[in-house]
């Protein structure tokens, strides 16, 4: 029964890290760029709920609509006056500056919010549900999470292969040079992808801080680092791959905590990485993409 | 014995046939032209020449030697040297750093006596600035041979990278459109350069061109290739005045 | 051609000089009394930061390849030497031996490290090497932390869960104790001894960069297929700087290791944070800018911790500052604009030439 209550904490663990995945991995497959803020995002969304809701005493709801809103913005306008300018540039230089807008964003929160963590109100209102005559205890918010996960999975799906936006990220993503010529705006494909992937990362911030009730300006990191290893491992650019790799993330770090050691859960975690890298370099469900001479 | 022999050459990319059954000699000495329209395979010959890619079918032979399938690195060792389309200096590098790069297999010094700076180090180093100086003379680059290479202007810049290719002490040059982007005086000039190499260092030369000129001026053999495949190939002259390659330069 | 040679003699003659002129300046107010404690206490710092911000900028400024896990070779290095130090204590009494043979082992660990890190990651595209060294760097650091190792007339014990299942016989010593490390490292680090191995770190890395293996690591760095195409060898050479920079950071961490009393792996000493200051050291002394990276890595460590009321602001400035520079640099319609007005000067100095003439 404990192994089955770790496996479904590690599910929900794993879908929080699949949906800011996908925000990872929408960016790197249409600008190319890995976005090392992204985590930080996550934190931001945090605080924003909880300003809302523990400080102002709103609505749960009305502090989640405050994060994706506050999020959505600070996507769009990073890309728009960090990213963007540096279009064309070495992958070297987008990437600094991705750490400088990280490292700008910590500071920042540390600065305002200080860096005493902050307990944090859960924003599910869901009941718990009790199986097996008590003994397997599954909470609310691992239901929403996973719930919120498998929404998003199947609503991004369609998005993208239903709407012309979404046609358009595909296209830019397949060839950014062909893309112009059909009359795609790159610029504004961009600017959608961040948003909708900041969007994301201000509903994981939420989930992750009503599981994990501790917020501090470094919050994000952490899970954005493993996000992103999830990501890789199942495919960069491939949305079914960042699920499958977040579940199997969040899996394997419940497991190894619980059987193995709660210090070297992240080792275990990062050493899956360089092995996926060693043995497949493209992830589980990851395309080959070849160099143009 | 022929320098270069490809035989039923093939590779597909997704499904589509980019290179099909390719087949081409090229005898030592020869100055050879590889023609045909945008989207051809030219260049895509080029890169499994060197390596770039590996063949789905056919096989390589470099002056006897099967180097079908080898790396771009063993390949370069074999004796192909190529240059770009799109030019692919060093660019932070200088002139002469540029051109050193290409002796680096041929002027060898440990990375230890390098850095402990012992006596092989300076005696390498004069040896590879001499050698390089007189590459540079060669393509008149001499006097800029401290300038960094994405300062030269941009016919120099593709001399520059023959020189380098040069360097490398190959048995075969390759040059991917080596006129493009140069006014007709540069084009005229470089006509001459790429004789004076042929004659020079007595290469076998193989180049990718668009300039009909430059073409007709100073290639024997042409091969013309069309949708992958071969169209036709042999005397420039000949060739030239072959329906076919008018059609398909022109269209219906 | 001689003007060249000379060119690069003087400009490294220049780095040479600037850092035996700090040590003298150093030394002078030292023997003045001149010097607040402070700021004593930043001497060997100093000089540890300037050696990972060198290392790390032949990776990325020379290589062109962005390593985030800088501070986990360092530590790395840290504790090999710092368990050879206690490990040989009876062996040797002299701790200037041990201390230099630490300093040895400590940089052929590292370098080790390097070389394993980077066979399988050196092959992937840039952003790959970063998260992986990245993930390297916490490895390590969450390794260390859960082990421990004593020794005993049997031998050396092993253990990844307490000191007492080390099982160690009576007399027997533990010697890294899990998340509490190290303690009793000799104190031996001084500020001349770390500005000698900054020099010697950059006679190093100046020398291999101004040599056949630099040339040919710059070559892969401005074009890895034109590079492929004259026969130079990719993952040599990337191996080769990558591991350079390793020994080089695990050397500096033997160095940090014997200026303290007790060596932990702690984030605070070894998380992936330290890794991005040195990062932004070499960013903010120019990448590929071997003494800016020193420069950098002296004043900015120096600066915040004199001027205290900065120091609430100094992370932020830094990230500030790191953003406005690559967009500076970097940023191709930067780059044009700055052509242009390079261009106007140029014109205008041709142009005041000519009418001297």
């Amino acid at each position: 029964m404990s192994f089955l209550s770790y496996l479904i904490s590690g599910i929900s663990l794993g879908s929080i890290y699949a949906i800011i995945a996908l925000g990872y991995t929408m960016v790197y497959g249409i600008a190319r760029m890995l976005n090392f803020a992204h985590g930080d995002i996550i934190m931001v969304g945090g605080f924003a709920v909880f300003t809302m809701v523990s400080t102002l005493g709103m609505a749960p709801m009305v502090g989640i609509l405050t994060a994706v809103i506050v999020c959505t913005a600070l996507g769009v306008t990073i890309e728009f006056v960090a990213y963007r300018p540096l279009r064309g540039a070495s992958s070297l230089a987008v990437l600094i500056t991705a750490i400088g807008v990280s490292y700008l964003l910590q500071n920042l929160a540390l600065l305002i919010f200080g860096s005493n963590a902050r307990q944090f109100t859960s924003v599910v209102t869901v009941p718990g549900l009790k199986l097996a005559g008590g003994r397997l205890a599954i909470s609310g918010e691992t239901i929403v999470t996973v719930a919120v996960c498998l929404v998003i999975m199947v609503s991004l799906t369609a998005f993208i292969n239903k709407t012309r936006i979404g046609q358009a990220m595909l296209a830019v993503s397949e060839d950014r040079g062909a893309a112009t010529l059909m009359g795609i705006n790159v610029n504004k494909t961009i600017a959608i992808t961040f948003a909708i992937g900041s969007a994301l990362a201000a509903i994981a911030g939420a989930l992750l801080c009503s599981t994990y009730p501790s917020l501090t300006p470094y919050t994000g990191s952490m899970p954005g680092i493993k996000a992103f290893v999830a990501a890789v491992f199942g495919g960069i650019g491939s949305i079914p791959g960042a699920l499958l790799g977040g579940i199997i993330l969040g899996v394997v770090e419940n497991l190894s905590k619980a059987y193995i050691s709660s210090q070297l859960s992240d080792a275990i975690v990062f050493s899956m990485l360089i092995v996926i890298l060693f043995v497949r370099p493209t992830g589980i469900l990851g395309k080959k993409i070849n160099e143009k001479v | 014995m022929a320098m270069l022999e490809a035989k039923n050459l093939g590779i597909s990319f997704g499904g589509l046939k980019a290179v099909d059954n390719f087949n081409m000699t090229i005898e030592k000495g020869e100055l050879y032209g590889l023609i045909g329209p945008n989207g051809a395979g030219k260049t895509t010959v080029f890169n499994l020449l060197t390596g770039v890619y590996k063949p789905d079918f056919g096989t390589i032979h470099l002056d006897g030697k099967n180097i079908t399938g080898k790396k771009t690195i063993e390949i370069n060792q074999d004796g192909i040297a190529r240059t770009f389309q799109n030019i692919r200096l060093f660019k932070e590098l200088s002139v002469l750093d540029n051109v050193k790069a290409g002796l680096h297999n041929h002027h060898v010094y440990s990375t230890i006596e390098g850095i402990l700076r012992l006596p092989k180090y300076y005696k390498v180093e004069r040896e590879m600035n001499e050698r390089a100086m007189e590459l540079l003379q060669v393509f008149d680059l001499d006097r800029e041979y401290d300038y960094k290479a994405s300062n030269l202007p941009y016919g120099k810049q593709r001399k520059l990278e023959i020189a380098r290719a040069l360097a490398t002490e190959p048995k075969m040059l390759l040059l991917d459109e080596p006129a493009a982007g140069m006014n007709p005086n540069e084009t005229a000039e470089l006509m001459e350069t790429i004789r004076f190499v042929r004659e020079k260092f007595d290469m076998t030369i193989l180049l990718i061109e668009h300039d009909m000129k430059l073409v007709s001026g100073i290639c024997e053999k042409l091969t013309v290739l069309n949708f992958g495949q071969v169209l036709t190939q042999g005397e420039t002259s000949a060739v030239l005045n072959d329906k076919r390659v008018i059609t398909a330069y022109l269209g219906e | 051609m001689k003007a060249k040679k000379n060119k690069q003699l003087i400009q490294n003659g220049i780095t040479y000089a600037m850092v035996i002129g700090f040590w003298a300046v150093i030394q002078l107010l030292t023997a003045g009394g001149h010097i607040s404690s402070l700021m004593k206490g930043l001497l060997v710092p100093l000089c540890i930061y300037a050696i990972l911000a060198v290392s790390l900028n032949l990776t990325v400024g020379i290589l062109g390849e962005l390593s985030l896990g800088h501070a986990g070779f360092m530590c790395v290095g840290a504790f090999t030497g710092a368990f050879l130090t206690r490990c040989m204590e009876t062996a040797i009494p002299s701790v200037g031996l041990r201390f230099f043979l630490a300093l040895v082992a400590g940089a052929a660990v590292a370098g080790v490290f390097g070389i394993l890190i980077g066979i399988p990651v050196l092959r992937l595209k840039g952003d790959y090497l970063a998260i992986v060294t990245l993930a390297f760097g916490e490895i390590i650091k969450n390794l260390i932390n859960v082990m421990f190792i004593g020794k005993d007339s049997r031998g050396f014990h092993f253990s990844i869960k307490d000191s007492l299942s080390l099982g160690l016989e009576e007399g027997g010593v533990v010697l890294v104790k899990g998340a509490q490390g190290i303690t009793g490292t000799p104190r031996a680090a001084t500020f001349t001894i770390g500005i000698l191995l900054l020099l010697l770190t950059l006679v190093i890395v100046l020398n291999l960069i101004n040599s056949r293996t630099g040339r040919a690591i710059m070559a892969i760095r401005d074009n890895r297929i034109a590079a492929e195409s004259i026969g130079i060898n990719i993952t040599k050479y990337k191996l080769m700087a990558f591991s350079v920079s390793a020994a080089l950071a695990g050397m500096a961490g033997v160095l940090y290791a014997h200026s303290l009393a007790t060596l932990a792996a702690t984030s605070a000493n070894f998380g992936y944070n330290k890794s991005i200051m040195i990062l932004v050291f070499v960013v903010l002394g120019g990448l590929g800018n071997i003494r800016g990276s020193v420069i950098a890595a002296i004043v900015l460590t120096a600066l915040p911790e004199l001027l205290r009321g900065l120091n609430d602001y100094r992370m932020l400035i830094y990230a500030v500052v790191l953003i406005v520079m690559m967009l500076f640099n970097s940023s191709p319609k930067a780059i044009e604009l700055r052509a242009v007005v390079m261009d106007k000067i140029r014109h205008r100095q041709s142009e005041s030439a000519a009418k001297e003439a």
